[in-house]
């Protein structure tokens, strides 16, 4: 097992894992709108399914917020 | 030099002993020009607060009326607002609250065609609109004239802001573009607990009045968002995207134009 951080929370992951892999893990809502940064660095949305995580990667899934009235 | 009346002093009083702030800071408060896009669940705490505070100059653009299922959460407006323009009940209340406040209201949406013309006079623009479309168009508009803006979305139990400085990462950086029309939620089709507009409001309110007085470190480069259920806040480091469609080293965008919108959010113009 890997350890990684997800959102500031500690994960232990399976490698080899690709960034659409870990999203699949967390469940996330709608894969389609999820902002992510691995380590600092935005990724494209074309590249969740060839980015590859690494052991110690810290990862954010931002999401969108439209409401505001 | 601002000459302060006694009463003013007495006023502003708890702004001054902050020595952060002093009678220096409170005059550039009493200068400063902010126009607020959205007189509802976040503009409501946004305009309470840089009112109480002294802004110089608010300009709010709104182009809806007061609805009863806005009274939850956008305290500016009361139940017999009920029908009025959302920005004549807002300067109403401004005005009780503070006769020193120059309150400009616009009873329009703000749109590409008259983003540039309403930004221009105005030190910060705080986004306090409810679809994407609108945060976007905000987003272009000021980094495509270098102005100082808050982002701020709410959803449910959630909310998240950023602050923009030209140079700084922009909204696009972080989302980079509006999600299909209907891909995500509103609050209107999904909820939105009212204090989370009170808590985010007043989170911009505060951005802008140390951005007036230069007071700290903005929130720049650094997406705030929380969680209010587990009440938990996070700040998550964010920095300008190479790629980004308008500030990125080949941006694609150099001129406004609207997505469309969700179809359910589509409003009558007046």
């Amino acid at each position: 097992m890997s350890k990684i951080k997800v959102n500031d929370e500690e994960q232990e992951v399976n490698l080899p894992l690709i960034l659409s892999g870990l999203i699949r893990l967390n469940n996330v809502i709608q894969p389609d709108m999820v902002s992510v940064q691995i380590n600092g660095e935005f990724i494209n949305r074309e590249d969740f399914d060839t980015t590859v995580i690494n052991d110690g990667d810290e990862v954010d899934f931002l999401y969108f917020m439209g409401g505001g009235k | 030099m601002m000459d302060f009346t006694s009463e003013q002093i007495e006023r502003y009083s708890r702004h001054i002993l902050l020595q952060d702030i002093g009678v220096e800071g409170q005059e550039k408060i009493n200068r400063g020009k902010v126009l607020v896009i959205g007189a509802g669940g976040l503009g409501a705490p946004v305009l309470l607060y840089l009112a109480a505070a002294g802004v110089g100059t608010l300009g709010i653009i709104d182009g809806d009326v007061v609805d009863l299922s806005n009274l939850q959460r956008q305290v500016i407006h009361s139940t017999p607002d009920v029908g009025k323009p959302k920005v004549l009940s807002a300067k109403e209340k401004i005005e009780q609250i503070n006769p020193d406040v120059n309150v400009i209201p616009y009873h329009d949406f703000f749109t590409a065609e008259n983003a540039f013309d309403l930004i221009k006079d105005y030190d910060f623009i705080i986004d306090g609109t409810d679809n994407f479309p609108v945060k976007f168009l905000i987003n272009d508009a000021c980094v495509l004239a270098g102005k100082p803006f808050s982002h701020g979305g709410i959803l449910r139990f959630d909310g998240q802001t950023l602050t923009y400085l030209p140079g700084k990462a922009c909204y696009r950086c972080v989302f980079h573009g509006p999600p299909p029309p209907n891909a995500v939620p509103t609050c209107s089709q999904a909820g939105v607990l009212g204090a989370i507009a009170g808590m985010l409001g007043t989170i911009q309110a505060a951005e802008a009045l140390k951005f007036l007085t230069g007071t700290g470190e903005l929130l720049t480069d650094r997406l705030l968002t929380f969680d209010a259920k587990k009440m938990n806040f996070r700040t998550v480091n964010v920095k300008r995207n190479s790629k980004c469609p308008v500030c990125g080293e080949h941006p694609t965008i150099h001129e406004l134009v609207e997505a469309p919108q969700a179809a359910c959010e589509l409003k009558p113009r007046q």
